[in-house]
């Protein structure tokens, strides 16, 4: 269907609901470089005031991608709840924006709501919200999801501890994790990024993550963040797997450039699933996403880059994942050029996840030939800490030695919990007291000489060797 | 600046170059920290923003004997450069003139040096590749075209020079984007019959080449074994496997 809006005296039209999209969303380079985005700052509101009167339903019978085409189109028509979309259902994307913003639209109203919300709804009423909007909107959302510990309780943000090491040397790694523990870190999960994909390695990682979280009856669950092929290999070989991870993209060519499909996923979450593991809840999925992949791929079929972003949140939520993140300023500044774009990018996705029903993090980050500094990373974060963000990943100072970015630090951490009262996953919080780690109001204590944690990672390297 | 508490297990950062044991202030870094967190952040900014200093580059390449000349790719400044990697794989219109007059259908090897996103990378390693690279090259009996210096320069901007002047191989030497650990770092790719449309799966590549990574010198050596692998076997890339080096880095797309 073609669109069209009359501004003034200038009449812009929109051929498709695709161009529509691309044409309203806020400028951000990597629309621009795949040559989708507004020309004039005034054609990108005329975009926004012709989506403004589109109506949800019409979004929903076009779908972006065939259904034919593409099997992330078919998950998100084929799995659309239609009951939940009846009070919508006669909506415009302004209307939609009204009444996620009314002090009726609650929690629960939000929760009962998340299956009847498409990716490309979530988009597009995204591209009409300013980055208040986005913020209270999402701050309004609850996910919990559970493991071994409660994750997206209200009043709580978790931190995914990366202890990540450029060789993988295991005695690199534990001094990370005991440095992330000392300061509070880790409910979300300790996840290791490794250098390298080889099975032997990664079955290493993993036997030292569970030794790790047994040893200590750390209420918490590891993950080796490599490629779903081979942590299926390690499930089927027996090795002690919690989480499965996986980079998602939100069309079929995105995922196959990563080398997954839809039943790939099915068959690791089973596989994960059937584990048992968790000890207080079974949700066992690890997602990260990151505008521009599909891009990236040229996978992305003219889509702009943020609605191809909230696709892969469709892709996610039938794993009933306990993790999903966008790794927002990773992918270099192609995509997203500067500070600016970055947070608008962060608030957008934690904002589409959660009104979907995800429980979404963001991995607050950048490159070092992006526009953008320690202060904007200071900012996004504290507007995501505001939006109520599920967790933040924790690296030591903030530098990723093995993946080369910079994310957030164990202390920004601490800045985001002062500065907005945020306490961690309850049963953390808990074995950090028991360790005499944090003050019963969750306050790291003065660290005492002689930690165990300390005396044992430094005496042999670590605990596993 | 005295009295900052530090933690007391600085004795792990033995086994890991990770920022640990920083210490804190509250919930906040010790100054020194933050100061050189900032310092490590302002030489990699620095390094992607720095312009290659060709004149110097082609003197000292000069020295070795070694005849330059200067391209520069589609992309006119810098912040279209890292903008637009499109055109920072294709020559501008000068620069495709000037290159034709280089056309030689025998040349074994062109070797582009390029800034990438690290003019200081290659500034620091290039000619020192070069020099150790010359013996190899000699020995082999190769025909080693102009050396083509360019700005403003992605991975697949070889592909353009190496097909207008008709070269067998093309090396690109180019700057790596900075880490905070190291802002000046270079990576070699080699591509048998470079034309556009080439993929990064048709390369090789040598990376983290710098002073105390992969020396130029080793690098060299990695290089000149690239080569008449790739001459022997009349390609590059998966199906060349790399004996003589580990495998690649991680940041290499993100030059591309």
């Amino acid at each position: 269907m073609a669109y069209s809006k009359c501004v003034g005296t200038a009449r812009y039209s929109f051929p498709t609901l695709k161009s529509l999209l691309a044409k309203a969303s806020p400028p951000r380079a990597g629309d621009r470089l795949a040559g989708i985005a507004a020309v004039t700052a005034e054609e990108n509101i005329a975009a926004k005031l012709a989506l403004a009167d589109v109506p949800l339903s019409e979004i929903l019978a076009q779908p972006l991608i065939p259904y034919e085409d593409d099997e992330v189109t078919r998950l998100i028509l084929d799995t659309h709840d239609v009951r939940a979309f009846a009070p919508i259902s006669s909506m415009t994307v302004g209307e939609f924006r009204e009444f996620l913003l009314s002090h009726d639209t609650n929690a629960m109203v939000l929760a009962r709501l998340a299956p009847a919300v498409t990716p490309e709804m979530a988009a597009a009423v995204c591209k009409l919200m300013r980055n208040q909007d986005l913020i209270l909107a999402a701050h309004k959302c609850q996910v919990t999801t559970a493991f071994r510990n409660t994750i997206g309780l209200p009043g709580t943000m978790a931190v995914r501890l990366q202890p990540n090491h450029p060789t993988d040397e295991v005695a690199g790694i534990v001094a990370s994790i005991a440095d992330g523990l000392m300061y509070g870190c880790g409910d979300a999960v300790i996840g290791i990024n490794p250098a390298t994909d080889q099975p032997a390695r990664i079955e290493e990682l993993l036997r030292l993550l569970d030794d790790f979280i047994q040893r200590y009856a750390i209420p918490t669950q590891g993950c080796v963040l490599c490629h779903v092929s081979t942590t299926l290999d390690l499930m089927a070989a027996g090795m002690p797997v919690d989480l499965v991870f996986q980079s998602i993209g939100g069309t079929e060519a995105t995922n196959r450039s990563f080398g997954i499909t839809l039943a790939m996923l099915r068959e690791a979450s089973d596989a994960a699933h059937s584990l048992k593991r968790g000890t207080v809840g079974r949700n066992a999925m690890y997602f990260e996403t990151g505008q521009g992949s599909a891009l990236s791929a040229d996978a992305h079929h003219g889509i702009d880059q943020q609605t191809c972003e909230a696709r892969a949140y469709a892709v996610a939520r039938p794993f009933d994942p306990l993790l999903v993140n966008s790794v927002v300023g990773f992918i270099g500044p192609e995509y997203l050029y500067n500070g600016k774009e970055i947070l608008r990018a962060a608030l957008e996705d934690h904002f589409c996840g959660k009104l979907m029903g995800l429980p979404m993090g963001v991995d607050v980050c950048y490159t070092n030939h992006a526009e953008a500094d320690q202060d904007d990373m200071d900012v996004v974060l504290a507007a995501l800490a505001a939006a109520g963000v599920t967790y933040i990943m924790g690296v030591p100072g903030a530098d990723d030695v093995m993946l080369g970015y910079q994310s957030t630090s164990f202390h920004d951490a601490l800045f985001v919990r002062e500065a907005f009262g945020l306490r961690r996953a309850p049963e953390f919080e808990k074995w950090l007291a028991s360790m005499g780690i944090t003050d019963p109001s969750g306050r790291l204590l003065t660290p005492a000489a002689g930690h165990r944690l300390i005396e044992d990672a430094t005496s042999a390297a670590g605990p596993t060797q | 600046m005295t009295g900052t508490p530090r933690d007391p297990w600085a004795q792990l950062g033995r086994w890991t170059p990770a920022r640990i044991a920083l210490g804190r202030v509250g919930a906040s870094l010790p100054t020194c920290e933050v100061l050189s967190f900032a310092l490590a952040h302002a030489r990699a900014r620095d390094a992607v923003q720095a312009r290659l200093d060709r004149e110097a580059l082609a003197g000292r390449l000069e020295v070795l004997g070694l005849a330059s000349v200067e391209a520069n790719s589609m992309a006119s400044d810098r912040v279209t450069y890292l903008r637009r990697p499109d055109l920072g794989r294709r020559l501008d219109d000068a620069s495709r003139d000037r290159l034709d007059a280089y056309r030689d259908e025998d040349c074994d090897l062109v070797v582009l040096i390029g800034d990438g996103l690290s003019a200081t990378a290659v500034a620091g390693n290039a000619d020192s590749l070069m020099s150790a690279l010359l013996p190899y090259l000699s020995k082999a009996e190769l025909k080693l075209g102009p050396v083509v210096i360019a700005q403003n320069a992605r991975v697949a901007l070889g592909d353009d020079v190496g097909a207008l002047i008709g070269a067998r191989l093309i090396a690109v030497l180019i700057g790596e984007r900075p880490g905070l650990s190291a802002a000046d770092s270079m990576s070699v790719y080699l591509t048998y019959a470079p034309r556009p449309g080439r993929t990064d799966a048709e390369r090789n590549c040598i990376s983290n080449i710098r002073a105390n990574g992969l020396t130029p010198e080793a690098a060299a050596s990695n290089l000149a074994w690239l080569i008449s692998a790739a001459i022997e076997m009349k390609l590059t890339g998966v199906n060349l496997k790399d004996r003589s080096v580990a495998g690649r880095s991680k940041s290499d797309h993100l030059v591309g």
